[in-house]
């Protein structure tokens, strides 16, 4: 077990390494100097002080030593400082990620829970009315933009019924509180959340049908064990399976969703962070929100390894 | 695929064909005909824009602005009095072209790569499916968007961005289904056979991968138009004042907005909704259609 | 024999019948129609009873069973008729509950692919105790012994650490075992078999049946033993039925079925089967193949086949016919089948004295072809399976070589070595004075022009999107220059040769039957007129009455075409009939080698003399059948092959010397003309 969790890293190592090549580059090309910006303490002034400053640091070697350079920073932590407010980007980063993670959990596991429930109850209703009913739902729910739902939340729950407030995380000037949060939570989520719904009930439709073709099911049911049993211990155990890799695979979608949810609703996450640092070209800032999404996302592969050899016996670890 | 020396043999008894059976097969499912239907009116009515729109989408006549929906405009009128259908058409064009062009380039590089790494294997196969991996490790949107950032917003950069940034699927993908087929018995009889690779990939390994590379493809189309309506939503696609449907939804910007003028930001979005929808839905018939299982059944004497 | 057995007629008569099927009919609704799987099958059981249900693919024979205990889901299928009488009750009409009280405790089954039937995610400990605690309310600890129990009884060692494993740590022989174990955990009344031993070796499915046998004996349950295989069955019940086209056309005791066969289908099945002690003869196989069930015919299932088929067979449906106490037939034409002669193995009908093979054409010396099994972090090489370990053999011109053992022995790996399409570790492979081994592009080319392959499963081995034409053709477009005029023409011949209609060139492999598409992969393989033939296997994927088909066109192909073959494959039986020279392989070397009827007659080497053993006898039942060496254990793991003799750790006669010196193959001293060589310490 513990070979194979190295062997991973072992090989991921590569893939890192590859992905803070492309930051780097991107970094480069970008107007500002970001690649400065992220090394010293000072935002960029006049040319001569850049073109004086970058000797002092050794940026005016070769690009591969400026991406050591650049690398080495970045393994302590140092994600340069935001041309707009001067702060360290990492603690900008760091002080709104567990908000853009609040966001994400929440929509993940409400939409796997419900999207799975969802897609078995269609498998096991296939040629119904219940099973046509929710493909189409499922294919409605895949089409519809995060933005546009999000837009068509807020005003039917928002403006006409007032039930639950438009932006942001908390009531502006209240103290917080977990009620209140939630409240305000609810709108975004299920923003988030429905899209993967209906992916989760896709993969968990087609997943169960496949299941139930097989042959250990018709051994179930010879064996005369309630319909219950058969399901969930002999079925939902199996077609469970797959759908881990389809967890794994939802998470990069997340960001990209969240980014756009957290704009419509003023959620003060790192999506935000993000698009106002595009729109601002705040360059230190952008590179940083790639790196640290780009490491969350192999961080969850891994992950998801893991729990796929966790749940299927036939995985070996060697 | 027809084989163009079978001269002049008649087969009287011949009952199925390998596409007329694709063919039955994708009419079969409703959903998907429905699915065909609709976006078969939308590309036409886009395609068709000036004819079918009337008004010219750029027209500003200030004694119009946010006009609801009437007879002489039939959604209304935007905050510059201009023609609300006729932008959709015209954004439409941006939106369905965005896609063909994106799914386009991303799916020469992709099938391309994947099938040199799936039949070579070795070296090439480790250092193309590393890449791969690196360019998936990244948000779609969000690696698209900082590209964006630094080549600047345009449509012409968003189909480019978008084309180079999601072949690794498809190349995932195409590589997949190669390994799949390399053991195949067929293809080792005609190794056996002393049949060239380069034969090998064209005659026998394209075929049979077409069907999900396809159906891959038809998928992405729809992804890539929701990729692009985000990004004009985010003001870094289509500028203005060019229509897409993803940048006239940016123009509902505040909540007097959202609540007084419906008519501004719902069409477009519906729009989007229908043709991934439609989209969607013929590529499940095309999947069910050229299902490679269905070409193995059993016939009778 | 079962005791309950010799209870006379009388007390027979007078005991209700366990299990009362009467007018059976089932149907599937597909995509391309109705498919008739069942029609009108009516039939009784005893208590205690064994019965065997024969039958080819598509016969129905599955699908009956299934309808009993309700596992065909409901659409597709449809019970249109009939009535299954279960100690009196109508297992048709029950209700979901009462059917699931039925379902373990009275009836079970054990199922064809003990890997794809057990539940690849839960542990055997857990799948077979969860019917007993669900019907039976036993607590955990109780169970667990009951498990245990009926582990030992099947003979899997080891059991309470083994229950704690999953499927796929098992081999096939021991799943089925376990398979067996989980059906009998609630001690039911009547055991389904459905083809239980068919996805196993031939030793392995001797090891099984012997276990069944005894089990039935030890506990006096009915069993119902569905087979394709009529042989294998002969040994084992009390009374045959045979199913063909979804009818059920006769119904005999065992001993009466061999001897006095009545309808056409079960003389014709009988005759093609081939024995083990008739050689040089020729297969009869029956012509054209089963029915479509989408249309099936309107009469007698069999009639479009059947040799004695009149117009009234082809129009009316003809009814069972008691000929004989217990012995009921469905056919019109009785009466002249009578005055036919015996429907025993046919007799020698040779076509030509055995030819003379002076020329060696392929000369293989201690090939081996060894895989690498990588471990590790970095994924270093730990090992190797050892697949083909010391191989060396000679074919001459003109005859058939036959490789045979079981799955894991190298004998595919073998073919393809020879052919080049695996890497050699080391040996040579030398065909008509070249050097082919590990060769270059020149070579390689050559090669292909010296020497095919026809492959195993004809649903692969072809590609799905070309047509027939182009299939066969693609030879002749690899190593000739003919142009596409006379390639057509070439193409035309070839299809004829092998027996298809010319109109079949345009045709795509999923139009046609698995006999039909592997007579398109042997024509594609003779396209280009090579001289050596691999067969790999050519007819283990088809049905019964389709094999004799296949044998004699190949056999009739090395008449007319002068070809030579290497003939790879596990049905002794057919090997039997179609080989001069036979090689028996086990784990990566070979253990026996000589003429065919030499070995099969007087097999030297303990493993030889087990397989054939094992085979089942077709007239086993009307004569004492040689005693059954049963092996012990299962083949070991080619990746660790044991010391000395591979074969010690399995065999009878071992001892200390063959566990630590391997023997080499040698010829037979005593009888050096015979050329009969065998890799024993104790060979005599």
């Amino acid at each position: 077990m513990l070979t194979y969790i190295l062997r991973k890293i072992l090989l991921g190592i590569p893939v890192l390494l590859g992905v803070t090549v492309v930051v780097f580059a991107i970094a480069s090309a970008m107007p500002g100097d970001a690649v400065m910006a992220m090394i010293t303490a000072e935002a960029p002034s006049s040319e001569e002080l850049i073109a004086m400053r970058r000797g002092q640091l050794g940026l005016d070697q070769p690009i591969w030593v400026q991406y050591s350079t650049w690398l080495w920073q970045v393994l302590q932590g140092n994600l340069g400082r935001s041309f707009i407010t001067g702060r360290p980007v990492a603690d900008m980063i760091f002080e709104r990620v567990p908000y853009t993670l609040e966001l994400m959990g929440v929509a993940l596991l409400v939409s796997f829970a419900l999207g799975t429930a969802l897609g078995v109850v269609s498998a096991l209703r296939q040629y119904h009315t219940t099973d046509y009913v929710l493909t189409v739902a499922g294919f409605a729910g895949v089409a519809i933009p995060d933005f546009f739902l999000g837009m068509l939340l807020v005003y039917v729950f928002s403006l006409e019924l007032r039930w639950l407030p438009s932006s942001g995380m908390g009531t502006a000037g209240d103290a917080f509180s977990l009620v209140d949060n939630l409240r305000h939570l609810v709108l975004p989520a299920a923003a988030l959340a429905l899209f993967r719904t209906a992916i989760f009930m896709r993969y968990a439709r087609s997943s169960m049908l496949e299941v139930l073709t097989q042959d250990y099911m018709r051994t179930a049911r010879a064996k005369g064990l309630s319909r219950i049993t058969i399901v969930l211990r002999h079925g939902l155990r199996n077609a469970l399976i797959p759908l881990v890799t389809v967890f794994g695979l939802t998470t990069p979608t997340l960001f990209g969703g969240s980014v756009v949810v957290e704009t419509i609703f003023q959620w003060p996450g790192i999506g935000l962070l993000f698009i106002n640092a595009v729109i601002d070209r705040d360059s230190p800032v952008i590179m940083g929100y790639v790196l640290i999404t780009a490491l969350i996302v192999m961080i969850s592969n891994i992950l998801t390894d893991l729990a796929y050899g966790a749940l299927d016996p036939r995985v070996s670890y060697d | 695929m027809t084989d163009a020396s079978t001269t002049f043999i008649v087969d009287e008894e011949r009952q199925r064909t390998l596409w007329g059976d694709a063919a039955r097969r994708f009419l079969r499912h409703r959903l998907a005909v429905a699915g065909f239907i609709v976006l078969s009116i939308l590309v036409l009515a886009c395609v068709f824009a000036p004819w079918v729109g009337q008004f010219d989408p750029n027209g500003i006549d200030l004694r119009l602005r946010n006009q609801p929906p009437s007879f002489a405009h039939w959604l209304g009128t935007d905050g510059t009095g201009r023609d609300i259908f006729a932008r959709m058409l015209h954004g439409g064009r941006i939106s369905l072209s965005v896609g063909i062009v994106a799914v386009t380039i991303s799916a020469s590089i992709g099938v391309v790569l994947g099938s040199i790494a799936g039949y070579f294997g070795g070296r090439v196969d480790l250092f193309i499916m590393a890449l791969v991996d690196m360019v998936l490790t990244f948000p779609r949107l969000v690696i698209i968007i900082a590209f964006v950032a630094v080549v600047g917003p345009s449509i012409l950069n968003t189909m480019l961005v978008i084309g180079l940034l999601s072949w690794p699927a498809v190349a995932r993908l195409a590589r997949g289904e190669i390994l799949a087929l390399r053991n195949q018995e067929f293809v080792q009889a005609a190794r056996a056979l002393g049949t060239s690779n380069r034969v090998i990939i064209i005659e026998h390994i394209l075929p049979n991968i077409m069907g999900p590379i396809i159906v891959a493809i038809t998928l992405d189309i729809a992804t890539v138009i929701l990729l692009e309506a985000s990004l004009s939503f985010l003001g870094l696609g289509a500028q203005p004042p060019t229509a897409s449907w993803g940048n006239m939804l940016r123009d509902a910007r505040t909540l007097s907005i959202l609540e007084g003028l419906p008519w501004l930001w719902i069409p477009p979005g519906v729009a989007i909704a229908l043709a991934v929808l439609g989209i969607n839905a013929v590529g499940d018939g095309l999947r069910d259609a050229l299902d490679p299982r269905h070409v193995t059944d059993g016939g009778s004497e | 024999m079962n005791p309950l057995r010799d209870i006379s007629g009388e007390a027979e008569a007078n005991r209700r019948p366990l299990l009362s099927v009467r007018n059976l009919t089932v149907e599937f609704v597909t995509d391309g129609g109705t498919v008739h799987a069942v029609n009108d099958v009516s039939f009784d059981l005893a208590e205690g009873e064994a019965l065997g249900v024969v039958g080819e693919s598509g016969s129905g024979k599955s699908v009956t069973m299934q309808a009993l205990l309700g596992l065909l889901r409901q659409p597709p299928a449809r019970i249109t008729a009939g009535q299954a009488l279960y100690r009196g009750r109508d297992l048709l009409t029950l209700t979901e509950a009462e059917k699931r009280l039925i379902r373990w405790q009275e009836i079970a089954m054990v199922f064809q692919d003990p890997m794809s039937s057990l539940n690849p995610v839960l542990t055997i400990g857990l799948q077979l105790t969860e019917a007993l605690v669900a019907h039976k309310g036993l607590d955990a600890k109780a169970a667990l012994e009951e498990a245990r129990a009926v582990l030992e009884l099947v003979g899997i060692a080891n059991p309470m650490l083994r229950m704690r494993a999953y499927p796929h740590q098992f081999s096939g022989g021991q799943l089925q075992r376990i398979g067996i174990a989980m059906s009998l955990i609630c001690r039911p009344s009547l055991l389904i078999a459905d083809e239980p031993t068919t996805a196993l070796d031939v030793t392995i499915q001797a090891q099984i049946v012997e276990l069944v046998v005894r089990l039935q004996k030890q506990l006096g349950m009915a069993i119902i033993w569905i087979s394709h295989d009529l042989a294998l069955v002969a040994g084992m019940v009390d009374r045959v039925a045979v199913m063909y086209g979804g009818r059920l056309v006769e119904e005999a005791p065992v001993s009466r079925l061999f001897d006095a066969a009545a309808h056409p289908y079960t003389r014709a099945l009988l005759r093609s089967i081939p024995a083990l002690n008739v050689e040089g003869t020729r297969l009869l196989s029956i012509p054209g193949a089963p029915p479509n069930l989408l249309s099936p015919p309107i009469g007698c299932s069999f009639s479009p086949r059947c040799v004695f088929s009149t117009d009234r067979c082809l129009g009316h449906l003809p009814e069972p016919e008691e000929l004989a106490v217990g012995h009921r037939a469905a056919c019109f034409e009785l009466g002249r089948l009578k005055a036919a002669p015996p429907p025993l193995v046919a007799a020698a009908s040779s076509s030509a004295p055995p030819a003379q093979h002076t020329e060696t054409l392929l000369r293989v010396s201690d090939l081996k072809v060894h895989f690498p099994i990588r471990k590790g972090l970095l994924r270093r090489q730990v090992g190797s399976v050892k697949a083909v370990d010391g191989v060396s053999f000679e074919v001459m011109e003109g005859e058939t070589l036959a490789l045979v053992g079981e799955s894991g022995c190298g004998k595919s790996t073998t073919g393809r070595a020879v052919l080049g399409l695996l890497p050699t570790t080391a040996g040579r492979v030398n065909f008509r004075g070249t050097d082919y081994t590990d060769c270059g592009a020149d070579l390689r080319r050559e090669r292909t022009r010296q020497m095919q392959m026809v492959f195993q499963n004809p649903y692969a081995s072809l590609n799905p999107r070309m047509t027939v034409g182009r299939i066969i053709g693609e030879g002749l477009r690899a190593q000739t220059t003919l142009s596409r005029h006379d390639q057509q023409k070439r193409i035309l011949e070839l299809l004829d040769l092998v027996g298809l209609p010319r109109r079949f060139i345009g045709r795509y492999p999923f139009e046609l039957s698995g006999g039909q598409r592997q007579r398109i992969g042997i024509a594609r393989a003779i396209a280009a007129s090579p001289r050596f033939i691999v067969a790999d296997e050519p007819i283990s994927a088809l049905d019964v009455s389709i094999q004799a088909q296949i044998v004699n066109l190949l056999e009739d192909l090395k008449q007319k075409l002068g070809l030579t073959y290497l003939f790879i494959g596990h049905d002794l039986s057919m090997i039997r009939h179609i080989s001069d020279r036979v090689a028996v392989m086990y784990l990566g070397r070979i253990v026996e080698m000589g003429r065919t009827g030499e070995v099969f007659r007087n097999p030297l080497h303990p493993y030889t003399r087990a397989l054939l053993s094992a085979v089942p006898h077709p007239t086993a039942a009307s004569q004492d059948r040689t005693e059954r060496i049963i092996l012990k254990g299962s083949p070991p793991d080619p990746s660790n092959p044991p010391p000395g003799c591979r074969f010690h750790t399995r065999c009878s006669i071992a001892e200390d010397l063959c566990r630590t010196f391997e023997p080499d193959l040698e010829v037979d001293v005593e009888r050096p003309s015979m050329r009969h060589a065998v890799a024993c310490h104790f060979a005599s």
